[in-house]
């Protein structure tokens, strides 16, 4: 075991699949001779060269429909999109060409490809470099889309996104970039569609998602002092999605809260709570509760910023408002 | 403009262009028919009068080589080698399509011969033939990528960013305007910066401005010889822009009543398929072996569309297979 930060996570992950697998190559803005604007990805043109690790014009539309194509000719190409706000401007290739092409050709064409992007709040970066978008690629079919909450997690869901046959976005907060956790030794291989138990409680169970992954934690270990005791999960997989660990620890509890980053509308957590209200109805003994930024882009200044994203506080006193 | 003066192609590769010209216009004449009668639904986007541009270019590729069009590609799919009858199949909705009925008359492919997708999005697919490309340069495979385009995706920004990274990064694909003077109902010119929408971008990008007769079958072989071979042997990317005609409307719905009659009078009496039938005659080609290519092409349209008929509706379980790798389409456990 080592402590890594999630940021030294990202270029070891990206290492561990390019040294096992010549046909994966790894392009995007800044990503190769500055090693990446979050220092995610340092060293990787030092140790596989120039073509194999590039840099690419300011173009996004470019850079995803590269990798599509590439993915169509024999490499397993990897995409660095700087924020995930530039989905954006690239969004045609993601969710009409990536997503559709293997459906609308029945099966000719595989896309084995992975998009990496930094997203979320929490750095004050303003409305159009910290949103949480991954529920927009949640919501169009053929997309599978991942949120590593940890360093052991980003590389072990990155190995698993690069050697999955369907194109795979895997979504960092970047708020968690400078975080550490513990990593084993070795080849690190995870599973797509997995959440995973963090915390055994009884009397709630708390699914968070990325940056709401600790902060849930912490919220879970101050509510055990007013003698709740929370089960928190780390949904990890959007699509696919774990829903029998969620409908599992449900099925105990008896209480169900998400905590998303993303503004309220259509967040992830509304279709779990819709998972659910039909699967569980019956063993929920409480409404299901959503904490979410609230229905707002999010402002810069720190002081804002830090109202709109739920804090372990924030969530901590919603759950017990719950439980009442 | 590049036009013919000596044709470079020997006599039975122009034949087989005028075969490849003939099949093309008799399958979408065919599947104009099936669309009155009911067979065929949605839209469907011919390119009657434009055969010339996909001809000259596909007798031009080698097997491994890869074709990237547009929602208007029947002729692209069909000439790079698309069984016809899975074609019309897939047009009419059926189990035996190309795609099983799941892409329909836009979104036709057929990987197994190099027919790499009809994109229906304007300019999506630069890039990814862009991308196509850079994967045969790394893995050396000398293959290389020709990406068909309408003049309307000139003024988009998919167009832009493809052909500034073909260029710089050196890629083996050839890009190919098939100029038909209509960006679906507005004529290009009223709504472009520069007279030749492709050609005068090149300068833009370092690249050549190349200009050829679309119309003009052995002009657009020619044309194409030398710049896939060019891109072939490592010399990068090219844009060529193909000066033709749309016949007809822009899709089905459109009886294209904005276009002046006698530009529509003018381009009709260049039809690329007439006109080349003459140019072989007056070069010696046998009458009688031009003849057995126009009765083998109706031939074979009227195979194809007795076998496309035969075909059974998809299978309901098909609604959910193919989403993903593993066949099926399930997001939870």
């Amino acid at each position: 075991m080592a402590e890594l930060t999630y940021r030294e996570a990202v270029s070891r992950a990206i290492a561990q699949e390019m040294e096992r697998d010549p046909s994966v190559y790894f392009i995007g803005e800044d990503v190769a001779a500055a090693g990446g604007v979050f220092k995610t990805t340092e060293g990787l043109l030092e140790r596989f060269g120039p073509k194999r690790v590039r840099d690419t014009p300011i173009s996004e539309q470019a850079i995803i429909g590269a990798i599509m194509g590439a993915a169509m000719n024999g490499l397993r190409p990897v995409a660095e999109l700087m924020f995930s706000d530039f989905f954006a401007v690239c969004w045609d290739l993601i969710a009409n060409q990536i997503a559709k092409t293997r459906y609308m050709t029945n099966g000719q064409v595989a896309l084995p490809l992975v998009i990496r992007t930094a997203n979320g709040g929490g750095v004050r970066f303003g409305a159009q470099h910290s949103q949480s978008v991954e529920g927009w690629a949640m919501a169009i079919p053929g997309l599978k889309v991942v949120v590593p909450s940890n360093p052991a997690d980003m590389i072990g869901l990155f190995a698993a996104a690069v050697r999955d046959p369907d194109p795979v976005i895997v979504v960092e907060p970047k708020v968690l970039y400078a975080s550490k956790g513990e990593v084993p030794d070795g080849e690190v291989v995870d599973r797509l569609g997995s959440a995973r138990v963090l915390r055994r409680g009884s009397d709630v169970t708390i699914a968070a998602l990325g940056a709401m992954v600790p902060r849930s934690v912490e919220a879970a270990e101050s509510l055990a002092g007013d003698g709740i005791d929370a089960e928190v999960i780390d949904v990890r997989s959007l699509v696919p999605l774990d829903a029998t660990t969620i409908l599992e620890s449900v099925g105990k509890t008896g209480r169900f809260v998400t905590v998303e980053e993303s503004p309220r509308l259509c967040g992830w957590g509304a279709e779990v709570a819709s998972i659910v209200a039909e699967d569980r109805f019956f063993d929920l003994d409480g409404p299901i509760v959503r904490i979410t930024t609230p229905h707002i882009p999010l402002p810069a200044a720190d002081a804002l910023e830090d109202l709109a994203i739920p804090s372990a506080a924030a969530i901590a006193e919603r759950v017990g408002a719950t439980m009442d | 403009m590049t036009t013919t003066t000596e044709p470079i192609a020997d006599e039975q590769v122009r034949l087989g262009m005028y075969r490849m010209m003939q099949e093309a216009r008799l399958f979408e004449k065919r599947a104009q028919d099936l669309f009155l009668e009911g067979l065929i639904k949605g839209t469907s986007h011919l390119a009657l009068g434009q055969e010339a541009v996909a001809a000259g270019f596909a007798a031009t590729l080698l097997p491994d080589d890869l074709v990237y069009c547009t929602y208007r590609g029947h002729v692209h799919t069909l000439l790079r080698g698309a069984p016809m009858g899975a074609l019309m199949a897939e047009l009419m909705g059926r189990a035996n399509g190309i795609c099983g009925g799941k892409g329909g008359s836009m979104h036709l492919t057929d990987v197994a011969h190099g027919a790499m997708g009809s994109y229906a999005i304007v300019g999506a697919h630069m890039p990814i033939a862009a991308g196509a490309a850079w994967a045969a340069q790394e893995r050396e495979t000398g293959q290389v990528v020709v990406c068909f385009f309408g003049d309307g995706t000139t003024n988009i920004g998919a167009f832009h960013e493809a052909l500034n990274l073909a260029v710089v990064w050196r890629l083996p694909v050839v890009y190919v305007c098939e100029n038909n003077l209509y960006m679906e109902y507005t004529a290009i010119g009223d709504v472009t910066a520069v007279a030749n929408p492709a050609a005068d971008r090149a300068s833009a990008y370092g690249l050549e401005p190349v200009v050829v007769d679309g119309n003009d079958v052995d002009a657009v072989y020619e044309t194409a010889v030398r710049l896939v071979e060019r891109a072939r042997e490592g010399g990068g990317p090219a844009l060529v822009e193909a000066k033709t005609y749309r016949q007809g409307g822009h899709s089905r719905a459109d009886p294209a009543k904005y276009r002046p009659a006698d530009e529509v009078e003018a381009w009709l009496a260049r039809d690329p398929i007439p006109a080349y039938r003459d140019r072989l005659l007056t070069s010696g080609v046998e009458p009688g072996a031009i003849d057995r290519v126009e009765r083998e092409a109706l031939e074979l349209v009227d195979r194809a569309t007795e076998e496309a008929k035969a075909g059974p509706y998809p299978d309901p379980e098909a609604l959910g297979t193919e989403l993903w790798a593993d066949g099926g389409s399930a997001w939870r456990s």
